[in-house]
């Protein structure tokens, strides 16, 4: 294991090791320690290697990740995992708002809760939360999947496209064009085998399913109210 | 109107409240229930570059020769932070447009023509496509708040980073594609059902503020090795404070676009009456740069409405280090053309108003997706039009900077302008025609 100290070392020159890694490096396993709040902690990796950070990164750790295998022993600022590609992100405190905001692929895992605007704007990353996430999670959700195993803020999934929402616990408000939807044998399996790649234990069978109902696709004045 | 009129009737008068427009539009928004919508920038008349005028040289000061004594053009941008700044030849760059409002063959075709002449292109909200990738040897790749195709191979690939936080067109308002240019192509690249209307957010997903834009800006540094300009682009509304943060945000470059730079679809409300004209946007802009000392070391690149080289040189001359073209661009390409009036015409437009750019039936193949249409545009034809109209405009910079004495370009200063209205006068701080009198300025 590559052990980096960031009391001693920067962000610049561990982002710069990590980045310069081959695909076929020998230097798989990783671990980071005192983030301290630092951030974009293991932005913009690409290869599929291991990082473990010891305590709290602080904005955009693991941004824009590419294959990697980030895992992060504690709490995270916003935007952790943002536009991430592919890979797994790990958090096994809370994170803070924004996460895996706009995420392309890949899973992100909060084993807490998620502050506001979880998944916003995501476009096929899928995302797991142990606990809550906060007000407008998934707003303006493209694609991928967000589950929530304890309860969500007000107006989630407002003006969501295609991305599916599954959530266990209680929702405040659902947000503009977000409705409960069927949960079909066929949804609760996805869901089973969703929770299964994250590690969450959680019984598919009891979470309920919101998606768009896709009213405000094309302008109408008669839903102008909504918008 | 003459003739004559019924008894006790006096010739119709229109009202300048409720004039020909106005009533057209309240008709037409009682028949549909939605507001208009439509590209361009503002149409209305405000003060603009042609209300300034350049002192030439005389005996108070003399002139360089034409052709044969240099006026350079060069500019460097992303001189502050970035391991590889930009070197432009010229100081015109092309704004960013996406693909999308665009159709491919005119993103090539900017693409083509700004490489020719040495200058850049920049992506809009569709992300980058391998034609304007492979067409423009310099590319500059926008951040902007959709994230549509976003990803770190692009940025890598990029030459520098545009972070848009607004728009002269529009600034406080979000990207907008109507349906009928969502076309597979477009929904593939931005991860959208086919045939929606696409709404982008105002407001970036992941920061708010300049405190989180610094933080921004670093991430997107660590990701590029710290080796590209940063941009920061902003409508101009209030530019001095705008600016200052930008800056202290740790921007390479800021760019300033008036409210009549061009957007492909948005609120008519909005384009007209929100935002500043790029004449008042200036000097408070330079201002800024200069209270924070780093005039020339940040540079500003400012758009909205720039048409020839007296527009160009009077933007340097008030302290920009370059001009970005969107709308000029696309005309050069053909937008707009006389020869297809009766195109224009047929679709409820005419040759020199046509600013529907959202519907997509642009017969000139620039602002659509429709196939048909889109082969209209010949890339290569269109980007020699566009290179020529960059040489003129260059030219005719060189031709102005000459006559004030100046050896390049950005050596063109305040000082070279005078105004013809009191109000120019005010907003790009020189003196009215004639007096020493700054309104506004003791």
């Amino acid at each position: 294991m590559n052990t980096v100290d960031l009391a001693q070392t920067g962000v610049r020159e561990l982002n710069a090791q990590l980045q310069g890694l081959k695909e076929d490096t020998n230097e798989r396993l990783w671990q980071v320690l005192n983030p301290k709040g630092a951030h974009a902690i293991a932005a913009g990796l690409m290869v599929p290697i291991e990082v473990h950070i010891e305590g709290h990164p602080g904005y955009y750790c693991a941004g824009m990740n590419k294959n990697a295998t980030i895992i992060v022993n504690g709490h995270c600022g916003n935007g952790v995992a943002e536009n991430m590609m592919s890979g797994v992100v790990r958090i096994k405190g809370n994170a803070s708002a924004a996460a895996g905001a706009t995420g392309r692929g890949g899973l992100l895992v909060i084993e807490g809760d998620a502050g506001l605007r979880c998944g916003i704007s995501m476009k096929g990353i899928d995302i797991v939360v142990g606990g809550t996430v906060g007000h407008m999670s998934a707003f303006m959700a493209q694609s991928g999947a967000l589950a929530v195993c304890g309860d969500a803020g007000s107006s989630l999934g407002d003006s969501i496209y295609e991305a599916r929402l599954y959530v266990q616990g209680k929702i405040e408000s659902l947000g503009s064009d977000c409705v409960e939807k069927e949960m079909t044998t066929h949804h609760v399996n996805k869901l089973a085998k969703l929770l299964e790649r994250a590690q969450i234990r959680a019984d598919a069978r009891k979470f309920r399913r919101y998606g768009s109902a896709r009213r405000l696709y094309n302008f109408h004045v008669d839903n102008v109210d909504a918008y | 109107m003459t003739g004559s009129f019924p008894p006790g009737h006096t010739p119709p008068r229109r009202s300048a409240t409720f004039d020909e427009y106005a009533i057209a539009e309240i008709h037409r928004a009682a028949a549909t229930g939605i507001y208009d919508i439509r590209g361009f920038g503002a149409k209305r008349k405000v003060p603009h570059f042609d209300d300034l005028l350049f002192l030439g040289a005389s005996v108070s000061r003399y002139p360089l020769e034409g052709y044969r004594e240099k006026c350079a053009t060069d500019v460097l941008l992303g001189t502050r932070f970035a391991k590889k700044p930009i070197q432009l030849k010229i100081p015109v760059t092309i704004a960013g447009m996406s693909f999308g409002a665009l159709s491919g063959a005119a993103k090539e075709a900017l693409g083509r023509g700004a490489t020719a002449a040495g200058t850049s292109t920049t992506t809009g909200d569709g992300g980058m496509t391998e034609e304007e990738r492979k067409a423009s040897h310099i590319l500059v790749y926008q951040l902007l708040p959709s994230r549509y195709g976003m990803n770190p191979d692009d940025l890598r690939r990029c030459d520098a980073i545009e972070v848009v936080v607004g728009q002269g067109a529009k600034p406080g308002g979000g990207g907008m594609l109507l349906g009928q240019k969502i076309t597979e192509r477009v929904a593939g690249m931005r991860n959208l059902p086919v045939g929606i209307d696409q709404r982008s957010a105002c407001r970036h997903p992941d920061w708010t503020g300049p405190d989180d834009l610094t933080i921004k800006i670093q991430e997107l540094r660590e990701i590029t090795g710290w080796e590209k300009p940063i941009y920061v682009k902003v409508g101009a509304t209030r530019p001095y404070f705008d600016v200052a943060l930008a800056v202290k945000a740790g921007a390479d470059v800021v760019v300033l676009d008036g409210m009549q730079g061009g957007t492909a679809a948005t609120q008519e409300v909005f384009i007209e009456h929100v935002g500043l004209p790029t004449l008042a946007a200036i000097r408070p802009a330079v201002q800024a740069l200069q209270d924070l000392d780093m005039h020339r070391k940040v540079q500003l690149i400012v758009s909205g409405g720039i048409r020839n080289g007296a527009d160009v040189a009077k933007v340097l001359a008030l302290g920009a280090d370059a001009v970005a073209i969107g709308t000029a661009a696309l005309i050069a390409l053909g937008d707009n053309d006389p020869k297809l009036d009766e195109e224009y015409r047929k679709i409820g437009s005419a040759a020199g108003c046509y600013d529907d750019w959202h519907e997509g039936r642009d017969p000139a193949g620039i602002t659509t997706q429709d196939p048909e249409l889109s082969k209209r545009l010949d890339p290569v034809k269109a980007a020699k039009r566009l290179q020529n109209y960059l040489a003129v405009l260059t030219m005719e910079t060189q031709i102005i900077a000459r006559a004030c004495g100046k050896s390049h370009v950005l050596n063109l200063e305040p000082e070279d302008l005078v105004a013809l209205t009191v109000e120019a006068a005010a907003m790009a701080g020189v003196p009215l025609a004639g007096t020493n009198w700054i309104p506004g300025r003791m």
